[in-house]
């Protein structure tokens, strides 16, 4: 199995585990501290994640957006070099460029990277990713 | 019934029209004559006049003022809005201040990095991107609401447009990304320097595939080259415009004074080559500080105003 379908298990072995948690204990201090140390201590390390506490690494390849110089989410700008390289950060791979190209390696979530993503909400910077995800749900 | 279009370039395109769209070059003045001048050399010729926003991000003659003045003298404008210098709150406050003054075509980009301009120490924004850019808009638009929820008093009637790049990586995206940006709001579109015809066609035909024949009106992107040198000067230094090296080359052939006059040429070649095209509405000249060649290539292809509409 490559990288990108075992982080796209894990993901969907991480949905499945707190899909029960979260609605009983999201509210609890402790248990916010615990999972943001936890996305702290996991995915910066893996996807250098800025905690803007609205994570939708599996809608791009399971490369982070924030990565981005500019934070787009729905896409790359049109200043890609021909190289596959960004504009402003000659050196980096575009991270679209990537995210474009993981994401057709995907299984389950090949096509979330035509969704519309909506705009950051600032004010979530530095929460849990996934009680803010699973909580929105349950509450929706 | 269906409703009155809001614009004439909204009409043009719904009407499936030739269309032709050009860019004026904002002058660095503190007088209203120069953008009108320059205006005037391009208005016999296009339906609509695209407004840049400080791009290349070096400050410029304001967008929304840029607009009135246009409007002023009876010119529509497409007014460009980037992501680059204003936050979410700005957008909203501008596009509904310039819906005031009359602007109708609101043209959505991400704008160019601030290190490629010239204050590179400057803060960038990107509170939205090109997409929830134009959700935000399109949110005042059909709902008459900010997106906190507060009511307009009415609704503006507004003619989205977006830019769609198929001349750089990743090229299997570009036409999703168009077909986002519909969905997001955009009516209308208009391609990055078209320089690359095979590309262009790769590119229109995956877009005609996914939409089954039946895209949103693409107008290409197309600009005179003034010299090889100048053009080597954009591959390298503007970013996501590719020149292919044949066509520096055909510039190179001529000597020094002649390649103006050969970059022209070349453009016209393009323009003559994409403008019947299935799926292409319209061409969007650029001519960077060169308004005066705008109408030696839309005569040259055919495409003067009583012409292009028989």
């Amino acid at each position: 199995m490559n990288k990108i379908r075992a982080f796209e298990s894990t993901y969907l072995f991480c949905l499945k585990i707190l899909s029960g948690i979260i609605p009983v204990l999201g509210n609890k201090r402790p248990f916010m501290w615990f999972m943001v140390t936890s996305e702290k201590a996991l995915k910066k390390p893996l996807f250098g994640c800025q905690m803007c506490g609205q994570c939708i690494l599996h809608s791009t390849g399971m490369v982070c957006p924030m990565g981005c110089p500019k934070t787009l989410r729905n896409g790359p700008c049109g200043g890609v070099r021909s190289n596959g390289n960004c504009e402003i950060k000659p050196d980096m791979k575009c991270v679209w460029v990537r995210a474009w190209d993981n994401s057709t390696q995907m299984a389950v979530f090949s096509d979330s990277i035509k969704e519309i993503q909506p705009q950051l909400d600032h004010s979530l910077s530095g929460t849990s990713a996934w009680i803010n995800d699973i909580g929105k749900k349950n509450d929706s | 019934m269906t409703p009155k279009p809001v614009s004439d370039l909204a009409r043009r395109l719904e009407h499936g029209l030739f269309t032709v769209t050009a860019e004026v070059t904002l002058p660095d003045s503190i007088e209203k004559k120069a953008l009108v001048e320059r205006a005037q050399m391009l208005e016999p010729y296009c339906d609509a006049i695209n407004i840049t926003d400080s791009t290349g991000a070096v400050p410029h003659f304001s967008n929304i003022a840029a607009a009135s003045i246009l409007i002023e003298n009876d010119i529509e404008p497409i007014i460009q809005f980037s992501c680059r210098d204003r936050n979410r709150i700005a957008v909203q406050a501008d596009v509904i201040g310039a819906y005031a003054i009359g602007v109708r075509n609101i043209f959505c980009v991400t704008g160019d990095g601030v290190q490629t301009g010239d204050h590179p120490e400057a803060k960038p924004v990107f509170d939205l991107d090109s997409v929830t850019l134009l959700t935000t808009i399109n949110h005042l638009k059909t709902r008459g609401k900010f997106l906190s929820g507060r009511e307009l008093d009415d609704k503006p009637n507004l003619y989205l447009g977006a830019a769609v790049n198929p001349f750089v990586p990743p090229f299997e995206e570009r036409a999703l990304r168009l077909l986002k940006k519909h969905k997001a709001g955009a009516s209308f579109f208009q391609t990055q320097y078209c320089f690359d015809i095979e590309r262009f066609k790769s590119f229109l035909d995956r877009l005609l595939g996914l939409t089954k024949g039946a895209p949103p009106p693409l107008l290409v992107g197309v600009g005179p080259l003034r010299s090889a040198r100048f053009a080597r000067w954009l591959r390298e230094n503007v970013p996501g415009i590719d020149v292919p090296e044949h066509v520096i080359e055909k510039i190179e052939k001529y000597p020094r004074k002649e390649q103006q006059k050969a970059g022209v040429e070349a453009c016209i070649e393009i323009v003559d080559a994409v403008k019947t095209l299935t799926g292409v509405a319209g061409i969007h000249v650029m001519a960077y500080n060169w308004e005066a060649s705008v109408s030696e290539i839309v005569k040259a292809t055919g495409l003067s105003k009583p012409e292009r509409d028989n």
